[in-house]
């Protein structure tokens, strides 16, 4: 055993444990169950059925009463376990209630009513996962429209950003010209404005437009992306300019150098971007909320925000689409999280 | 040999999803050619910043601009060009005020108790979050193995959307929540976090830092791990104690990421809004009221509707950012010069 525990407890140099390793582990280790531990304790909460979900102290696996047919009764009955005075046990269905006293039946013998104090049963429990949570809201709702509208809000926005953020990049980096620097301040101006300082003249811009109670008006304000540019500019500083000197000698025109040549050489830039556009126009939540006033055009999170505002909160339907919507951050966390730590690290962006 | 093969598979598939995009660049060819030919290259750049610096001009530059004229107007009217001149009444509705020191005298005293609320809770929450980011980045910058792992532990929430930062800790925070659950377990009487105006705003501070500390600690992680190396081995080997290498190396060396990270937190805290929104509704009565939450009410809920207002209280806020980011600005500016990072 105490071989065990010092092979555990060794440390590299041989140096013995001090009070900062103690506390390293109790922060990793409670950062682990804190960071992780609410999104967890959601999914988990999602399965339940609003019975379930109302129970105190809450289980951890999602369990239902059994039900039983049993015959002479139209509804399936719930299933107890009921000790009687002799101390056997028997597992009898609920026919109704009555104050303390339930009504059961036996249901191999469901001519006999037998009488049973409530204190003496305890309902028969199976696990099982309340799937319908998920499926109700994406079909009887409007959640798969609203899935939709995020899909369709986020791929075009992201479309768009890379487009137009990287030929904005291409001219910034590529080109000589007057008043390249004047271009430069003025991106750098636009990311001291935050949309909540703009909120108010930027809707009518947008009603303007005729793009109220429309996808576009939620798409098109957020994808001249400054950030988008500063990080394409950069890595394009990097692309020699031989490279392009020489394509101009071989005829060809500034659109190619731009598509076929640097566009190409752009790609781990392009990619960390398109990853962040994703994150940040999936979350987007305050514009697409002033933007958005007709239901059928809801995103997920504008739509998820208005079914938690109601007054009776349907909480099983809740955290079955809140997982809905995390699930293409969770998986970008999965698969790309290192590229977008390392783009932070290497940046200090968001 | 398996990893060739998808990243074949998905290289042939992106190849795939690309050739109608590729075919339409090339169809923009020639027409692009002909501007070329005839502009020069002057035309081509101003061709290739046009889309990005058209839509920053009409959806950022244009209408901060008209956020000037906006906050000089009254009325309901949605175009400026309908809206009545009433020169800075707005701004003096404001700061119209019995006494300046209690906020119930003001005209508009849900915007003072919005002020109050976001500076109590900048102070609070930037406190608490340059601490908390500060330790775990130190903790992350010890000799951990898989510490790309650990790092990804405490990042995970900076990635959830503000709306299911709000939800899942709605749900946790309720009054039949998980955290209620645990105080009853170890004999505590459960408390109503949401609804008893304290608990409520240090739900509301405590969210916002679970959801983004992990954020700033990657960032003064990456200042730590640009100290040199040696500069550690040479206290050691003087026999420095760990606490004073703390603060003699780490913290001044640390310093300027240390800065831009209190910067950011502030910026960040002055417009807080969307997740406390979910999570408290600005509730229980306005104990969670901030100013972002104010300006979108006054701009656009339909009991207390006044554009013009609304424009002036942004306008206040964007100056206080300003100099914010000025200052950001310059520290960075300053770190450049020293050629640190």
């Amino acid at each position: 055993m105490s071989r065990v525990s010092s092979f555990l407890l060794r440390r590299r140099g041989g140096t013995r444990w001090d009070w900062t390793d103690v506390f390293t582990w109790f922060w990793l280790i409670g950062g682990f169950i804190l960071m992780f531990g609410p999104a967890a304790w959601l999914v988990n909460s999602s399965f339940k059925t609003p019975a379930a979900l109302a129970e105190f102290p809450p289980t951890l696996l999602p369990y239902v009463t059994e039900l039983v047919q049993v015959d002479g009764y139209d509804n399936a009955l719930p299933l107890y376990e009921v000790t009687d005075e002799n101390g056997d046990a028997r597992v009898l269905a609920e026919v109704r209630r009555i104050g303390i006293v339930a009504q059961m039946v036996d249901p191999a013998n469901p001519q006999e009513i037998i009488k049973v104090s409530i204190q003496d049963r305890t309902p028969r429990r199976t696990v099982s996962f309340a799937t319908e949570n998920y499926v109700e809201p994406l079909v009887a709702n409007d959640f798969l429209r609203y899935l939709w509208n995020s899909v369709f809000v986020t791929v075009m926005a992201t479309i768009i950003t890379l487009l137009t953020n990287s030929m904005a990049a291409f001219a910034l980096s590529k080109y000589q010209f007057r008043g390249r620097s004047t271009v430069m301040m003025l991106i750098v101006a636009t990311l001291m404005v935050p949309l909540s300082v703009i909120i108010v003249p930027l809707y009518s811009v947008i009603s303007a437009m005729g793009l109220f109670n429309s996808l576009w008006g939620v798409i098109l304000p957020t994808v001249a992306t400054p950030t988008g540019v500063f990080m394409l500019r950069q890595y394009m500083l990097t692309i020699p300019d031989e490279l392009i000197d020489a394509a101009r000698m071989d005829k060809a025109s500034e659109w190619q150098i731009y598509w076929r040549i640097v566009l190409p050489l752009t790609a781990p830039a392009l990619a960390v971007l398109a990853i962040f556009s994703v994150v940040w126009r999936w979350n987007d939540f305050l514009w697409p909320l002033i933007v958005l006033s007709r239901r059928e055009l809801y995103t997920l999170q504008v739509g998820l925000n208005t079914y938690a505002g109601e007054l009776n909160v349907q909480w099983h339907f809740i955290l079955a689409m809140t997982v809905v919507t995390m699930i293409p951050v969770v998986l970008v966390f999965i698969f790309l999280q290192r590229f977008i730590t390392t783009g932070i690290a290497g940046a200090g962006l968001k | 040999m398996t990893a060739q093969a998808n990243t074949s598979i998905a290289r042939r598939a992106g190849a795939i999803i690309m050739a109608p995009v590729a075919l339409l660049a090339r169809a923009f060819d020639p027409p692009l050619r002909m501007l070329q030919k005839f502009g020069g290259t002057n035309v081509m750049a101003a061709f290739f910043l046009a889309p990005n610096m058209l839509i920053f001009g009409v959806f950022v530059l244009f209408p901060l601009a008209v956020n000037i004229a906006y906050s000089m107007t009254g009325g309901n009217a949605l175009f400026l060009t309908n809206r009545e001149f009433v020169g800075l009444d707005q701004y003096e509705r404001l700061f119209d005020c019995g006494n300046y020191l209690d906020r119930q005298t003001c005209r508009e005293d849900l915007f003072w108790t919005a002020v109050w609320n976001t500076s109590s809770f900048v102070v609070l929450q930037v406190s608490l979050m340059v601490g908390v980011a500060l330790v775990t980045a130190l903790v992350l910058n010890r000799d951990l193995k898989a510490r790309s792992f650990w790092r990804a532990v405490f990042f995970f929430p900076v990635l959830l959307s503000p709306v299911v930062v709000g939800l899942i800790w709605r749900w946790i925070l309720q009054r039949q929540g998980l955290l209620n659950f645990g105080l009853y377990e170890l004999g505590f009487e459960p408390v109503n976090w949401l609804v008893e105006r304290n608990w409520a705003f240090a739900a509301a501070v405590g969210v916002s830092v679970w959801a983004h500390v992990g954020f700033y600690a990657l960032i003064l992680l990456a200042g730590l791990q640009a100290i040199p190396k040696e500069l550690y081995e040479a206290a050691e080997m003087d026999g420095t104690k760990p606490g004073r290498v703390f603060w003699r190396i780490t913290l001044p060396l640390l310093m300027p990421n240390l800065l831009v990270v209190l910067v950011l937190t502030l910026i960040r805290a002055v417009q807080i809004f969307d997740e406390v929104y979910v999570l408290t509704g600005g509730g229980p009565g306005t104990s969670t009221l901030f100013l972002t939450q104010y300006i979108y009410e006054v701009g656009f809920a339909s009991h207390l509707r006044n554009p013009g207002l609304a424009s002036a209280a942004s306008i206040l806020m964007g100056l206080v950012l300003i100099v914010l980011t000025l200052f950001q600005l310059g520290i960075v500016r300053r770190n450049d010069r020293r050629g640190g990072k």
